[in-house]
């Protein structure tokens, strides 16, 4: 019998859970009513829920729930230390929370925080504080080669931990790239060869790329994918070279959401956006794209979903993909969910808000 | 003491939060006193650098504060200080 996750809905008035009861999802109860709900992140060693909330005016806050949600302990957010300056020469500030990721079944207290503008925070006491990770903001790329992407400041947006060596992981940053470290963080390497940035004069420099997320499949974790602003990459070689693999003509190109199999290197969705100026649904019709031979050739799943006059896109974690489960929300508040791989969807909302990530409660199994 | 009250907006927040007779010398002082009181709520006024966040609003009497930096701005004992933010957006 399929084991079912709850599925945890982020949005920009609450955080949304989704439950299936007797064979039935539906949207089973609302936290955080009324408050933007800018990230969510479930500790799968844990189970810990976590909750970053975006005031408009009171600034960010950090969320945890130890009981799936019954009680929630408000925690301290990371903090710029006194000495970090933006590029400006102004101090450092934290502007919202980007991504969550733990640092290994090895190291159970440890947490990380992507941040805006440009921050990796690193927790050793299971989030109770954070530390600003100094080898990445003082990289030498930073003041020069970091900026920011549709916001005022770069932000780290993924983490990926590999695995089988926490000390070995992945981030990626709007706008700078994909570094990677060997050492627990200690140093740093851009991996973006490969990657085109079709907007700088030279498409294909070193650091200044804009990947929208990046994932690493589970079962196979040198197998790295991205969708970026400038088309759909994936690195059969843990990041060393990336290959495009974006769609021609109508197929997929641009957009931010992305989801992969755990088990299979080959196999990942993407939900396509027309294109950087317009960023509504390509035609105006949503559709989900699904590639089952690494990125070779892909197929365009409509059915469920809106053809006509619709103006949704997805966020870049506003995706998932769990047991057997695909799930996403949109721009305008819809949701979605198919169990058959994307082929057909059914709905389970159209009238959420905005919404701004969805996550899994259940580890991947 | 100086009297001093809260936007209702607050009080999601911290629901035992109510007006208070404060003898603080400057707004700075002042949050220092709630912080003790009500632990976390500095944060949701000032940003980690000390400085007012954009959309809270700090009003000694009827003018606004001048110093959002490190308010340094003056409280005497018959102060009225309203501590509230501009609410907007939907």
């Amino acid at each position: 019998m399929e084991r079912y996750s709850t599925f945890l809905i982020g949005t920009s008035k609450g955080l949304v859970e989704v439950n299936c009861l007797g064979g039935k999802w539906q949207i089973t109860t609302c936290h955080f009513v009324g408050f933007p709900v800018s990230y969510v992140f479930v500790d799968e060693r844990s189970g810990t829920w976590w909750a970053a909330l975006a005031h408009r005016h009171w600034g960010q806050k950090l969320h945890r729930s130890n009981d799936r949600g019954a009680s929630w302990e408000a925690v301290s957010v990371p903090t710029y230390p006194q000495h970090a300056r933006l590029k400006s020469g102004r101090p450092a500030t934290l502007r919202k929370i980007w991504s969550m990721a733990h640092g290994g079944v090895d190291r159970p207290k440890v947490l990380y925080v992507g941040t805006e503008p440009g921050g990796l925070f690193v927790s050793e006491d299971g989030g109770d504080s954070f530390q600003l990770l100094e080898s990445l903001w003082n990289h030498p790329s930073r003041e020069h080669q970091w900026f920011g992407a549709g916001r005022d400041h770069p932000f780290i947006h993924s983490i990926v931990v590999d695995p089988r060596d926490s000390a070995h992981f992945y981030i990626a940053i709007s706008c700078a790239g994909v570094f990677e470290t060997w050492d627990g963080g200690k140093t740093w390497a851009p991996k973006n060869k490969g990657l085109i940035a079709a907007y700088l004069p030279n498409p294909h420099v070193e650091i200044g790329h804009d990947p929208h997320l990046l994932l690493a499949c589970r079962a196979q974790p040198e197998v790295l994918w991205q969708q970026n602003h400038c088309g759909i990459f994936r690195s059969t070689n843990g990041g060393a070279y990336w290959e495009n693999i974006s769609g021609e003509n109508d197929f997929p190109d641009y957009g931010f959401a992305l989801a992969i199999e755990p088990n299979d290197p080959n196999i990942a969705w993407v939900i396509p956006v027309t294109d950087d100026t317009k960023r509504v649904a390509p035609n105006l019709a949503l559709s989900v794209c699904q590639t089952t031979d690494g990125g070779k050739s892909w197929q365009r799943f409509s059915s469920g979903l809106p053809q006509e006059f619709c103006f949704d896109i997805v966020f870049r974690h506003s995706l998932v993909k769990r047991g057997k489960v695909l799930l996403f929300g949109t721009t305008t508040g819809n949701l979605y969910l198919s169990e058959n791989g994307g082929e057909h969807w059914q709905t389970l909302s159209n009238h959420l808000a905005r919404v701004e990530v969805v996550a899994a409660t259940e580890p991947s199994y | 003491m100086a009297k001093v009250s809260f936007t209702e907006a607050l009080k999601q927040f911290f629901p035992g939060l109510a007006t208070i007779d404060s003898k603080a010398g400057t707004i700075w002082e002042l949050l220092g006193e709630l912080e003790l009181t009500h632990p976390g709520i500095k944060g949701y006024l000032v940003d980690e650098r000390g400085a007012m966040r954009k959309h809270v609003n700090i009003y000694i009497g009827d003018e606004l504060i001048k110093d959002r930096v490190r308010l340094s701005d003056t409280i005497s004992v018959h102060d009225q200080v309203l501590i509230f933010q501009a609410l907007s957006g939907g």
